[in-house]
């Protein structure tokens, strides 16, 4: 397995606050990889600085595209990054709330369709054609992701399990290589988590992604994650497969706090 | 299928609309057409403000200014050249563009392009603006293309204005550029790049992470908005027969403004219909400023003046009941069209229920 994105001793300084400190990250193609730390631990910083989101103060982000080749990402642009094969969900979920769907989902299309403005406005048949196939794409994934029957709603009025749901899918139709998950599962109910659970893992599998993601339900993190990066205070306290994190001392203090007496 | 359909009907409606324009050119009265030509020109600048304020959700009020170029362009090109010299009588015309004459059609799309230039130069600091701060640049910008073209007295003969454009009312004419312009806007508008323009209204942080370049698109929209209000200020010089500095004042923008926020951010049909009501409705409340006797006794606030009164009033309510206008971010389909010639009542309670 090579690695499709490395981060080499990241560090993002708000003032005088370090958020995040030497963040060494290394994900490899097809696994799944999971973050995870108390609250301002510094998670979405993280994920932040590989999406372009913010600069980082210090350190470099490489990405391996898909022709093996290796890319300084460091501070490009968050739709250049979604060119490259990254795309991400947010914590809050930001869908087009007023929008569709559909149209949601067939936006995200925008960056494959290769067409020239006018050509667009104009809907000559070259744009057309690309318009089309782009159509055919969204219902195929609208309807393995089982969304095809709701592509009328307006995304606000989804429940909230499937506006999670539209949100991984809008990602998804930007054909990434990469998809990053900023607490897919928070706010779910337990079956709504399930749910979930199965759904990351079906969608790696089928479309052959790389799967990086922010989580607190610990339940599924130790369930689908190959491995975990812990983060307190900024530092990377401990790394390696579930069964090591679980019984790791540090991520323990961590969560739970040091036992002054002993 | 269905897209064929609403072609064809489409194209029969614009059909039906040249040939009410040939009837209202031929037929009817010169205050009627009158009335007609200019709620089509505010339907044109009407729509163009709405692809930047409704569809791409950038407040813009820069639009006065764009019309400006137009309207100059316009003016400085169809003067007939041996007028000239009776027109810029104070200074003369400078001798680059003393010679040049086009024909109007040729000048409204020069005024165009000049203003989606302009857009373009203006759209690189300001779009990195948001709300009420692109508000008010967009805005200061339009006042600097006024100044501007008040003091480059050799080109646009400063504050004196340009007279003796040869006038453009004929109904025909003008009809058929606001139809190419709601025809472009509208595919514009349902292809991806429209999308794009949605999705930055709704979202910015997301549309970009889903790979769309938030400067250059704005400021796409923006050069769209300004090269049609380039072109509906031509036609307006062209109306009017004169262009003057004191025709492109700020407060200009706000009867735009008005339209589409009464028609509907992010509504083509809202446009029209908003364009139709504000210009129609002021003139046909004129007869609130005309005295008023009822049973021999004279009603006392019937006076000039009072029918902008009754139309803020209007306004007000509209917009207390109304909040998104008339139309909203819809659109009068004719798929609903339809769903509503089969079942009047039962169209509105679904809608209701759905809302």
């Amino acid at each position: 397995m090579s690695s499709i994105l490395k981060t080499n001793a990241v560090t993002m300084q708000f003032g005088g606050v370090t958020a995040v400190n030497n963040l060494e990250l290394e994900i490899n193609e097809h696994e799944i990889v999971a973050l995870i730390g108390p609250n301002g631990a510094g998670k979405t910083t993280a994920f932040n600085m590989i999406t372009g989101v913010y600069t980082p103060t210090k350190g470099t982000v490489v990405y391996t595209d898909k022709n093996g080749k290796e890319c300084d990402i460091t501070g490009m642009k968050l739709s250049e990054i979604a060119k490259i094969g990254i795309a991400r969900t947010f914590q809050n979920i930001r869908l087009f709330k007023d929008l569709t769907v559909y149209e949601n989902v067939i936006i995200a299309k925008h960056l494959h369709i290769k067409s020239d403005f006018m050509s667009a406005a104009l809907h000559l048949p070259w744009y057309n054609a690309e318009q089309s196939k782009a159509e055919i794409e969204v219902e195929a994934l609208l309807r393995k992701v089982d969304l095809w029957d709701m592509r009328e709603e307006k995304a606000s009025s989804l429940p909230y399990g499937k506006q999670r749901r539209l949100e991984i899918v809008r990602a998804l139709a930007t054909e990434p290589r990469l998809l990053l998950l900023d607490e897919p599962a928070a706010g779910m109910n337990p079956k709504e988590t399930e749910e979930l659970t199965s759904f990351i893992k079906e969608i790696r599998d089928e479309y052959n992604l790389t799967i990086f993601m922010i989580e607190h339900h610990m339940g599924l993190v130790m369930e689908i994650s190959d491995r975990i990066y812990v983060l307190d205070f900024g530092e990377t306290i401990a790394k390696g497969i579930p069964s090591e994190i679980q019984n790791n001392q540090r991520v323990i203090e961590a969560y739970l706090g040091v036992d002054e007496d002993a | 299928m269905k897209n064929k359909r609403d072609l064809i009907l489409s194209a029969i409606l614009l059909i039906v609309l040249f040939c009410v324009s040939w009837f209202v050119n031929g037929e009817l009265d010169s205050y009627i057409r009158r009335i007609v030509n200019l709620c089509l020109i505010y339907a044109i600048i009407g729509l163009s403000m709405n692809v930047t304020n409704g569809f791409t959700g950038q407040f813009s009020l820069g639009q006065a200014g764009f019309m400006a170029i137009g309207a100059y362009t316009v003016g400085i090109f169809t003067v007939p050249v041996e007028l000239r010299a009776n027109v810029f009588y104070a200074v003369p015309m400078n001798p680059l563009i003393a010679g040049i004459q086009m024909p109007v059609w040729l000048a409204l799309i020069v005024g165009g392009l000049l203003a989606a230039l302009v857009a373009f130069l203006i759209g690189t600091p300001v779009l990195r603006l948001r709300g009420d701060y692109l508000a008010i640049a967009t805005l200061g910008f339009s006042e600097i293309i006024r100044i501007c073209i008040t003091n480059a007295s050799s080109f646009t003969n400063g504050a004196l204005g340009i007279k003796d454009i040869p006038p453009l009312n004929d109904v025909r004419y003008i009809f058929v550029v606001t139809a190419i312009t709601f025809a472009f806007i509208a595919a514009l508008i349902n292809s991806s790049y429209g999308r794009a323009f949605k999705a930055i209204r709704e979202d910015e942080i997301a549309a970009e992470a889903m790979g769309i370049n938030l400067y250059k698109h704005k400021c796409l929209a923006f050069m769209i908005s300004a090269f049609f209000a380039g072109i509906g200020g031509g036609l307006y010089g062209a109306l009017l027969g004169t262009v003057d500095p004191k025709n492109f004042l700020f407060t200009l923008t706000y009867n735009f403004l008005l339209i589409i926020v009464l028609g509907g951010m992010g509504s083509i049909t809202g446009s029209m219909l908003g364009a139709v009501i504000v210009t129609a409705g002021l003139e046909y409340l004129r007869i609130f400023d005309e005295p008023l006797e009822i049973f021999g006794t004279m009603i006392p606030l019937f006076r000039p003046g009072l029918r902008m009164v009754m139309f803020s009033a209007l306004l007000m309510a509209c917009v207390l009941f109304w909040r998104h206008g008339i139309m909203g971010t819809r659109e009068i389909t004719w798929s609903k069209l339809i769903a509503f010639c089969k079942n009047p009542l039962g169209f509105f309670k679904r809608k209701g229920a759905s809302q």
